[in-house]
């Protein structure tokens, strides 16, 4: 296809012609272009079809704001919906698609809906689908959710990388037009640390796309000249491509760069877009200003557009939108695209509504063909194939309302001006603070740069700024044409009419909060850029009131939409969060372990061997062979905290319920932490290194909030007491040894006697194995077997695994993973993870005794609260299903026999189930009211989940020696 | 969010793990008479002002430190930053 709109002029490379496809159709443009532009050099108006009537859309824009010319781009995997053509640089190869049509763009068979438009107007959802309340899930949902959305995801992973970056700055600069360029040019000669952020790929904002000059240079030229000259200081950064999506607290803006999307595929370790978090000591707002239409019937045509619009893609991309072309404006800008164009040859009707001339009306079903005009004359038909309108410029504000400051109308230019009480250490600059000809933007920008320069010490030397133009403002506000009883669109993305807006009100929905919600304007992904003061306007009519009466809406970052992707950044699939992996992570690779995240941690949940193939049978032969013989297990992600001090005893009794500072040196005891409301917070178990120095360890998933936890009554709650910590749980690698054998094989290791005489249960002490190496021995026990548990350094865990296992040779023993380790734990009766659940007391799990009540301690007086210790609350209790080959699920609840499974018969449930090998059943750990008195009884374990249900017995808890003679063996 | 440690600067929130109140501080005697009532006054009531908010904070990515941050809770300006064990002691805490 030729472009047959293309005209003479324009910042586009001609010698670079780029291919790319609309719908499957090729065309051609230029290096330059933005895929609007080249599509309307093509003669293509209509772009897409509107959300909720479907209507026939075209772009209205050349910026950002655009609402209408959402188009999804590429294919396979990179497949992207909702961008918009105004903004897609051109590359070769683009494939783009419309969006929200089918079967094609200019059939739409839902535009149906465009037809049963009194249906469909606001509030209609919440109107029609109100009855009967079971179809809404079934039938209403799945069929608007059909008919509504736009574009589509590829539903396969992302195959580009995004990145996140942080950059520092004096001032950062907020658009690169004439105020921000003057902005940047005055702070980067002061020496300035300054960053120019803008999200056009060519500085220079409106610059480029108008015809007057600067100082006898053309605005583009200046422009690149000045681009030139701030690219070459060494404390300047300039960002194109980069959006600055919102104003956070502390002078910290984000901004996405799109670093890749202007070309096919990103080059090799580029990051498709890089989201930057950029500190400022100030920041200017320097986003211009956007143009708004004026509402009048059927005035959502494509071909009918913005009139600065229109002027841009004539005088930067050279493309003639229309041959024959009419403007509407209330305001001396629209009278610049008239004359442009005509200067360009097009030939241009000029309707102005302060000499009383309005469009009323417009035909084309794909496209304007004629607009019908009433002025004084009366009413007539003028055919075009282009329309420019002009309803006056809204100053670009948002980021200025990120803080919730309110803007503040100006009559003068009939538009809001940024809040003054806008993000702290933010000032705006040229049209976005109101400043609106080309002079008044240079030296705005150049005096708003020096007065934040001079705040920050520094000294800005005077601008030499080229003389331009310094129109004034003339504008007559007209934001809607009363005429008949057609739709005259505001918000073109969400469908939102003038119709809407009279509803609106008259069903009461008059503040601006609620006209927003009730009719969706200006809750679309443009956050309704060009529509939302022409609905406030056409509100304020209705009620009477003055527009800043009437209020505004305030807007939110992000201030364009932001790809999932890019917020991120590398956090995703295996990076989306660090792994750690323990110190015999190596040799458990090697054997085949099958691993599983607790936490951050990779730990070994069973080893298979051949043969083996149900994870049951490995789990099972781990645990007999433990009881057996002897089973090794690293234990090293267990939270592991030296404590020291002279006060490191008194210290262990005000965190712990019982007591530490009468344990003796060499000992080591279990220990229960409870939180400030008297709930069971963690355990483990603390030993006695020395007269002043502890050990305590914590279970894997708390080691990080108890350690903060006892940080913070060490510096805040008991500042002079003389005790110090240090998290060494990636200091020592830490491995379990436990069943009968197990002192035997360590015995191999260790160069000292351990011999029940010498190192008895729950002893604790420095040793040295393999000959000299400096170690660490605890004989404790979790699975209820003999055991203990050794740590050596750190760089010495690898080698220690290999010789535990060597060791063990002689005994058959086996290396175990967690299955096997919860297995044993719940056949002792041991709590764990779901039995410290945050919301039981010790006296829940049988610990209550370990409560003292002889000391202060965190916890310990809220704990007896009269609630927490009444009879009838929970107990930890054992249960074992009646007939031994049923088999108990996590999560059933206690009901009584011959009694329904309702909630007033909820007695508990079961917390944690494991298949005990040693029994040869099911058994578990449960919560039952009462359950410390209630031994014997015969209950039904339900669980309505699963539709399971089994006669159960409760028992002991301590289903394997409740005597503990294997442990002190 | 920046928060201005008294030891180390300008530091930025993420390295900061947040816990509350800094009225969290003044833990009751829990062998005093009334303890019972205190602790539950202690643990579960808190004032919620709009305006400046003493709270605590944690520099788990960094010193350790525990912080009391006076933040204004409408604007998130933060006018002092001081360290949690001195805040404590001129409360009169200590052993």
């Amino acid at each position: 296809m030729t472009q047959d709109n293309r005209i003479s002029g324009g910042q586009i490379d001609r010698s670079r012609p780029l291919r790319f496809t609309f719908d499957g159709i090729p065309y051609t443009g230029h290096a330059g272009d933005t895929l609007a532009s080249a599509l309307l050099a093509n003669g293509v108006k209509l772009m897409g079809r509107s959300f909720k009537y479907h209507r026939p859309r075209g772009v209205i824009s050349a910026g950002s704001e655009e609402p209408n010319a959402l188009v999804e781009l590429r294919s396979g995997a990179r497949q992207e919906p909702n961008t918009r053509a105004t903004v897609v640089e051109l590359f070769d190869g683009l494939q783009a698609r419309s969006q929200n049509a089918w079967p094609s763009l200019k059939f739409d068979a839902l535009a149906i809906n465009d037809r049963l438009n009194t249906f469909f107007t606001a509030g209609f959802y919440y109107k029609t689908f109100m009855w009967p309340a079971a179809f809404w899930e079934k039938v209403y949902e799945p069929i608007i959710r059909r008919a509504a959305g736009l574009g589509s995801l590829s539903k396969q992973d992302d195959p580009d990388e995004y990145d996140k970056g942080f950059l520092h700055c004096d001032l950062l600069i907020i658009g690169a037009g004439p105020a921000g360029l003057a902005a940047a040019l005055t702070a980067g000669r002061s020496g300035a640390r300054v960053i120019v952020a803008d999200e056009d790929f060519r500085m220079g904002g409106r610059l480029n796309a108008e015809t007057f000059e600067l100082g006898g240079a053309s605005g583009a030229d200046w422009a690149a000249r000045t681009v030139a000259e701030l690219a070459s200081m060494p404390n300047v950064r300039l960002l194109p491509r980069t959006t600055v999506i919102g104003a956070f607290d502390h002078g910290i803006y984000g901004a996405v760069e799109r670093v890749s999307d202007h070309i096919a595929v990103p080059a090799a370790g580029k990051p498709r877009q890089i989201l930057w978090r950029i500190y400022t000591r100030r920041a200017i707002l320097a986003a211009g200003a956007i143009e708004r239409p004026i509402a009048f019937e059927n005035n959502d045509r494509p071909g009918i557009m913005l009139a600065g619009a229109l002027r841009a893609y004539a005088n930067r991309w050279g493309v003639a939108v229309g041959k024959r072309v009419a403007v509407f404006t209330n305001n001396d800008d629209g009278l610049r695209t008239a004359s442009d164009l005509r200067a360009k040859g097009i030939s241009v009707e000029v309707i102005d509504s302060r000499t009383g001339a309005e469009v009323i009306d417009s035909v084309g079903r794909l496209g304007v063909k004629s607009i019908t005009v009433r002025d004084a004359q009366g009413t007539r038909t003028i055919a075009v194939d282009a329309v420019g309108v002009s309803g006056g410029w809204n100053p670009n504000l948002s980021i200025s309302s990120h803080h919730r400051g309110r803007p503040v109308w100006d009559d003068a230019i009939a538009a809001f001006l940024p809040a003054p009480d806008g993000p702290a250490g933010l000032t705006s600059a040229g049209a976005a603070a109101g400043q609106m000809s080309t002079h008044a933007a240079l030296t705005h920008g150049a005096a708003q740069a020096a007065a934040a320069l001079s705040d920050l010490g520094f000294t800005a030397p005077a601008a030499d700024l080229p003389p331009a133009e310094d129109a004034p403002v003339s504008i007559k506000p007209l934001w809607f044409v009363h005429s008949g009883k057609g739709r005259a669109w505001i918000d073109q993305q969400n469908d939102v009419t003038v119709k809407d807006v009279k509803l609106a009100h008259q069903e009461n929905f008059r503040s601006v909060e609620h006209l927003k919600r009730y009719t969706t304007l200006g809750m679309a992904t443009d956050q309704g850029k060009t529509g939302n003061v022409i609905g406030l306007a056409v509100m304020a009519e209705l009620t009477g009131q003055s527009i800043p009466q009437t209020g505004t809406t305030i807007y939110r970052p992000p201030y364009t939409p932001v790809a999932m992707g890019v917020l991120a950044g590398r956090s995703s699939g295996k990076d989306f969060r660090p792994t750690r992996l323990t110190p015999s992570h190596k040799w458990a690779s090697e054997q085949g372990a099958v691993f599983v995240e607790v936490g951050m941690w990779l730990r070994g949940q069973w080893f298979p061997r051949a043969g083996e193939t149900t994870w049951r049978q490995s789990v099972d032969r781990e645990v007999l062979q433990t009881r057996k013989s002897a089973g090794i297990c690293d234990v090293t992600t267990l939270g592991k905290i030296d404590i020291q001090g002279t006060d490191a005893g008194a210290f262990l009794d005000r965190v712990y319920a019982n007591t530490f500072s009468t344990l003796g040196v060499g000992k080591v005891r279990y220990g229960l932490m409870l939180r400030e409301d008297g709930m069971v917070m963690d355990d483990g178990t603390t030993a006695r290194m020395g007269q002043n120095e502890y050990v305590m360890t914590t279970t894997t998933a708390n080691a990080v909030p108890v350690f903060r936890h006892l940080e913070y009554c060490r510096q805040v709650l008991w500042p002079d007491l003389d005790v110090q910590l240090i998290s060494t749980t990636e200091a020592w690698a830490q491995y379990s040894v436990a069943g009968p054998n197990a002192r035997k094989l360590l015995q191999k290791l260790v160069d000292q006697d351990i011999s029940d005489a010498a190192f008895p249960y729950m002893a604790c002490g420095e040793i040295t194995v393999c000959g000299g190496l400096r170690a660490r021995l605890f004989r404790i026990s979790f699975s209820g077997e003999l055991a203990y548990e050794i740590a050596v350094p750190t760089r010495y865990g690898d080698a220690m695994i290999r010789e535990l296992v060597a060791a063990g040779q002689e005994f058959d023993a086996v290396v175990y993973g967690t299955e096997a380790l919860g297995v044993m734990r719940v056949e002792k009766g041991h709590v764990a993870g779901n039995e410290l659940n945050g919301q039981s007391t010790a006296l829940n799990m049988g610990l209550g005794k370990m409560v003292s009540k002889k000391k202060d301690a965190i916890g310990v007086v809220l704990s007896q609260r009269e609630g927490l210790v009444a009879e009838g609350g929970y107990r930890l209790v054992g249960v074992k299903p009646v007939d031994p080959a049923k088999p108990l699920t996590a999560g059933s609840h206690f009901v009584a026999t011959g009694k329904p499974a309702t909630a007033e018969n909820d007695g508990g449930w079961l917390t944690s189930v494991v298949y005990s090998p040693h029994l040869g059943h099911s058994i578990a750990l449960g919560y039952l009211k009462n359950g410390d008195t209630r031994r014997g009884e015969k209950l039904r374990a339900v669980n309505l989940l699963a539709g399971t249900e089994v006669d159960i017995e409760i028992v002991s808890p301590h289903f394997i020696d409740p005597e503990g003679e294997r442990l002190r063996g | 969010m920046i928060i201005n440690h008294p030891l180390l600067g300008p530091r930025d929130s993420q390295e900061f793990v947040y816990l509350g109140d800094a009225a969290l501080m003044n833990r009751p005697d829990g062998m005093a008479e009334g303890a019972l009532a205190a602790f539950i006054d202690f643990a579960y009531l808190r004032d919620n002002p709009a305006g400046l908010h003493r709270e605590l904070w944690y520099h788990e990515q960094g010193d350790r430190s525990w912080l009391v941050v006076t933040r204004n809770t409408v604007t998130h300006e933060i006018t002092t930053v001081e360290l949690a064990r001195d805040v404590a002691r001129k409360a009169g805490r200590s052993k």
